[in-house]
């Protein structure tokens, strides 16, 4: 019975990061053109664009090997692993212990190298610039991001997303200076790895501002369909994997069914609440320039090490 | 049936008896391929046998054999340390041997390859002889035999200069290294049976000897830098990006991914076996040596566009990485925490195996495309992955796991290496609590470079399309280079997706090292990886494995629903017509953000120049552009070196006028100070 419970509940986190992604991005794009003072095309706007990319004709370029065409289902794929890993509503999640945090990352990295090659493959100027910058983008990430979970581990004791957050909840509510500082950073990063302004602006196509869409410039169909709602998922996943650290209550504990409900609209509330402040962010601050990212990433990396030593000298 | 000793040794002796044969068959070289390298893979298989039912034995066995000088017999030791590495150094000794079957007659009518056999099977010999000694005596004679023999194969083709060049670089580092080494081994006889005395010469004696104090300290350091010169630790690694180039492709794989392990092997040994740990700056040092080496080997390999060089950049990583492990082992241990430093010592010798597997695939796989391309450099290279659609695949998996992607097993060490980092915070000392995290974050930085560089190998060499000014014909390898490849790649994949079959089956060496076993399941089936405990972290690679399959599958079917057609057309570009090939990225413009960022710490030259009819005009007609990135530490360290030694050599050489009374008087001279002084 426990087991067909916690199946269950596995299931109902896969639909939610499955069909849920594009209601978030349909939201954030909605609230953007509300800010900008424009009509919007409706919330659900992504659904119809994700339906009608899978009904389309594939065009594809004459070099492109089997990489390019294998790309987009190992993004779908490695992204949706990591969705089964992070706690949304529950934290009964049978496939919860598969990957802790590290390996989530590693997971993101995954679908990000074949991208990667996949842009490398057209033999296109702006695949290779998409890809190298990427790449750029991404290194400079990951240590902040190490910095940032390790920070948050030192209080959990364990870099479970599951066990983090459960620590979080089941622990009376006190303020950490290093979460705050641990929090800061995490956002900073959050921004740059799902390709957000001021790091990357996924609305744009000009050609030199370009970083995540110079690499799917020359995607089409389904595949650029798997690819979007990939980017969708990540971006939910994102801002998952940051309330599973930082506001975790709400997601309701082992085996009690009744929490469900309320969780479910803690959590809807949780994302358009960061969906407003990335709308916020992106009307108010412009694209910054590809050699500023090292000096942003740079302040996000120096945040989470401050958030470690506070740990070690105020806790 | 055997025991893994008497394994060990038959294949020690059939490598001997194999590179004695050779010669005899020099006339017909084809045959003398297929007869050396079979050899040399049966012995690797009886190596194997060996090492492993070592490793799982658990129990060390150990042999006086009466050879060597009098009074000074050779011992051998089989425990479990050894066995492991006896077993990687064995598998990619099959593999690389398997490989060289058809590598190797690429050679044939160019020139001889009796020497590359030769020194092949004396150098296969060499790596496992210092696996097995355990006396200062036989391990450095075995020493010198895998160092000398592996010289020799650096300089195969020495018909080029820069061959020459690398080969004597090579040469002088492990012979500095190997005083280095002696010199060790010399202060823990000397403190064993005192220095009159040859008796403490075995390491038993060594083991036994109890050295404490500063005496400890300097083996410690003579001992862990003499090995650190053999295995490429930053600052000795200038050598090794000349030397693994110029090797034979096969020789290359089985330098990066076996021989390097010897030295990790040496300093393994020196530091749990033979010396006690007593003091934390030891682990400091080889941590903190590990983490510049794995740093600055990632991001010299960022700036390479000549594919073995920048293979060679990464074992220097690589090593980096291992000794991270190693290190954080050696602090725990210090600190009295023997779990801790099971641990951290299983993740480094983890990487060691998977490090051998993925450098020896990936050493082959650009042996491969030297094979059909005739050229290093990745410049002129592209699409090859049309015209190799076997060595394409292979190599990818040796790219996966080399950035430690999941569920490949360069995740699965790196993983375990996080692991431990993030278990310092138990320890006693402020100070490490707060500077040893600060290193998980430059793992992790050269983790993210290494993925980054190989995308940049994997697009630039493989993908796009081909950049060279000549069209080549390009084809694929035959079947034996290709079962060498597949056979590391199977591993690969095996390792990153079984870990812990092999995770328990090592956890005989730290039983016999710290005496402590490490329980990596904590009461989860085998299927998951939990080092700590159950709530702390874990990870099971079979089913990540398993769900990215089922959420492929998924899409797959979803995105087929409904049927469209798929049409090949020009690559769109955002529009821009006329692309030519030349006008892709390159090896140099990929790095070239990463180069701006970290350009501090090389000694770049870059430099533009127009020129054609109009050179100041805005349509030149030419454009170059040229760019020089080099090691700052080459001079500093490396060519003062070098230029001392051959200062040096010429001063002895006035000694030589090849006239016999002059010599006769350096008898008669010696005699009689001899005679003065005794």
């Amino acid at each position: 019975m426990e087991n067909v419970y916690s199946a269950l509940m596995q299931a109902l986190q896969l639909t939610i990061v499955v069909a849920g992604a594009p209601l978030l991005t349909g939201w954030v794009r909605t609230l953007k053109c509300w800010m900008q003072g424009r009509r919007t095309a409706g919330l659900l706007q992504p659904y119809r664009d994700l339906a009608r990319l899978f009904s389309k004709d594939i065009v594809l370029a004459e070099n492109a090997s089997w990489i390019f065409r294998f790309a987009p289902y190992v993004v779908f794929g490695a992204t949706l692993m990591a969705g089964a890993v992070i706690p949304l509503i529950s934290f009964d999640l049978p496939l919860g212990a598969t990957a802790d945090i590290i390996a989530l990352v590693a997971l993101f990295a995954t679908a990000r190298f074949f991208l990667a090659l996949a842009a490398m493959d057209t033999g296109t100027a702006f695949g290779g610039m998409g890809s190298s910058r990427e790449m750029t983008v991404a290194s400079l990430a990951e240590p902040a991001m190490l910095m940032s979970i390790f920070t948050v581990s030192l209080a959990s004791q364990s870099t479970s997303l599951s066990q983090m957050a459960h620590v979080i909840t089941s622990t009376p509510l006190v303020l950490r200076p290093s979460l705050a500082f641990a929090l800061l950073a995490f956002i900073l990063i959050a921004v740059a790895e799902t390709g957000r302004v001021p790091v990357d602006n996924p609305a744009t196509h000009l050609e030199l501002t370009m970083i995540h869409e110079a690499m799917i410039l020359e995607y089409s169909g389904r595949h650029l369909a798997l690819i979007e709602w990939a980017g969708m998922m990540k971006l939910l996943l994102f801002s998952s994997i940051g309330i599973a650290c930082f506001f975790p209550w709400g997601i309701s504990g082992h085996g009690d069914p009744l929490m469900l409900p309320p969780a479910f609209v803690i959590l809807a509330a949780k994302l358009a609440l960061i969906g407003i402040f990335i709308v916020l962010v992106e009307t108010g601050l412009a694209k910054m320039r590809l050699f500023r990212v090292p000096e942003f990433l740079g302040s996000a990396f120096l945040l989470a090490t401050l958030g470690m030593l506070s740990f070690f000298i105020l806790e | 049936m055997q025991s893994p000793l008497d394994l060990s040794i038959a294949s020690v002796i059939v490598l001997l008896c194999a590179s004695a044969a050779a010669p005899l068959l020099s006339s017909k070289q084809k045959h003398l391929v297929t007869f050396t390298f079979a050899a040399s893979a049966f012995a690797s298989l009886l190596a194997f046998a060996g090492g492993l039912s070592a490793l799982y034995g658990g129990a060390a066995e150990s042999v006086k054999l009466l050879i060597g000088l009098p009074d000074l017999p050779f011992y051998l030791r089989l425990d479990p340390l050894s066995g492991f590495f006896i077993m990687v150094v064995a598998a990619l000794g099959f593999c690389v041997s398997i490989y060289s079957i058809g590598y190797v007659r690429s050679f044939i009518g160019r020139r001889s390859v009796t020497p590359l056999a030769v020194f092949y099977c004396l150098f296969m010999a060499g790596m496992l002889l210092v696996l097995l000694s355990d006396d200062a005596y036989s391990f450095m004679v075995s020493w010198e035999l895998m160092a000398l023999s592996s010289f020799l194969l650096v300089c195969f083709e020495d018909e080029r200069p820069q061959n020459r060049k690398a080969a004597f670089i090579y040469l002088l580092i492990a012979h500095i290294g190997a005083i280095l080494i002696l010199l060790s081994f010399g202060l823990l006889a000397g403190n064993a049976a005192g220095f009159t005395d040859f008796s403490g010469y075995t390491f038993q004696a060594m083991r036994e000897s109890g050295i404490s104090g500063g005496w400890a300290s300097a083996a410690f350091l003579l001992g862990f830098f003499g090995f650190a010169a053999k295995a490429g630790v930053v600052p000795l690694h200038a050598w090794l990006p000349e030397a693994h180039p110029a090797a034979p492709s096969n020789v290359s794989a089985l330098m990066s991914g076996a021989m390097l392990k010897t030295a990790v092997y040496g300093m393994a040994r020196l530091s749990f076996d033979l010396l006690p740990v007593s003091a934390w700056w030891w682990g400091g040092l080889v941590l903190t040596l590990g983490l510049i080496s794995a740093l600055m080997g990632v991001l010299y390999a960022l700036m390479q566009h000549d594919l073995k060089r920048l293979l060679a950049y990464h074992s220097v990583e690589n090593i980096g990485i291992i000794l991270i492990g190693l290190g954080l082992a050696m602090i725990f241990t210090s600190f009295n925490m023997p779990l801790m430093a099971a641990l951290a010592l299983t993740a480094g010798l983890y990487h060691t195996l998977n490090h051998a597997m993925f450098k020896g695939l990936l050493f082959m796989g650009s042996g491969a495309v030297l094979h059909a391309t005739g050229q290093r450099n990745m410049e002129g290279m592209g699409g090859l992955i049309h015209r190799m659609p076997w060595t394409a695949p292979l190599f990818l998996v040796g790219c996966l796991s080399i950035s430690a992607l999941p569920p490949l097993n360069g995740f699965v060490s790196e993983w375990l290496t996080f692991q431990s980092f993030l278990l310092s915070p138990v320890l006693p000392s402020r100070l490490l609590n707060i500077l040893i995290p600060l290193g998980a974050a430059m793992l992790a930085l050269t983790g993210v470079l290494a993925a980054a560089c190989f995308v940049k190998v994997f697009g630039v060499v493989f993908l796009g399309r081909w950049r060279g000014r000549h069209k080549t014909e390009v084809h694929e390898v035959g079947w034996s280079m290709r079962a060498g490849m597949g056979l590391t790649a199977f591993a690969c994949i095996a390792l990153g997706v079984f870990p812990t079959l092999m995770i328990d089956m090592m956890n005989s060496i730290p039983g016999a090292m710290l005496g402590v076993k490490l329980d990596v399941h904590r009461g989860l089936s085998w299927i998951w990886l939990a080092p700590v405990s159950a709530e702390r972290a874990s990870y099971s690679a079979p089913i990540a494995l398993l769900g990215i399959c089922a959420a492929i599958a998924a899409a797959y079917i979803v995105a087929h629903a409904r049927k469209t057609a798929v049409r090949r057309a020009p690559a769109w570009d955002c529009g821009f017509e006329k692309m030519t090939s030349r006008m892709q990225y390159n090896a140099t413009s990929f790095s070239m953000p990463i180069r701006r960022i970290f350009g501090f710490l090389f000694s770049i030259k870059e430099g533009a120049r127009a020129s054609g009819k109009h050179p100041s005009a805005f349509f030149p007609g030419k454009y170059t552009y040229t760019l020089r990135v080099r090691d700052r530490l080459w001079y500093f360290f490396y060519k003062p070196a070098a230029d001392v030694s051959f200062w040096l050599a010429r001063k002895a050489g006035k000694l030589q006028h090849g006239r016999i009374q002059i010599y006769l008087l350096y008898s008669f001279v010696t005699l009689i100070a001899l005679l003065v002084f005794a």
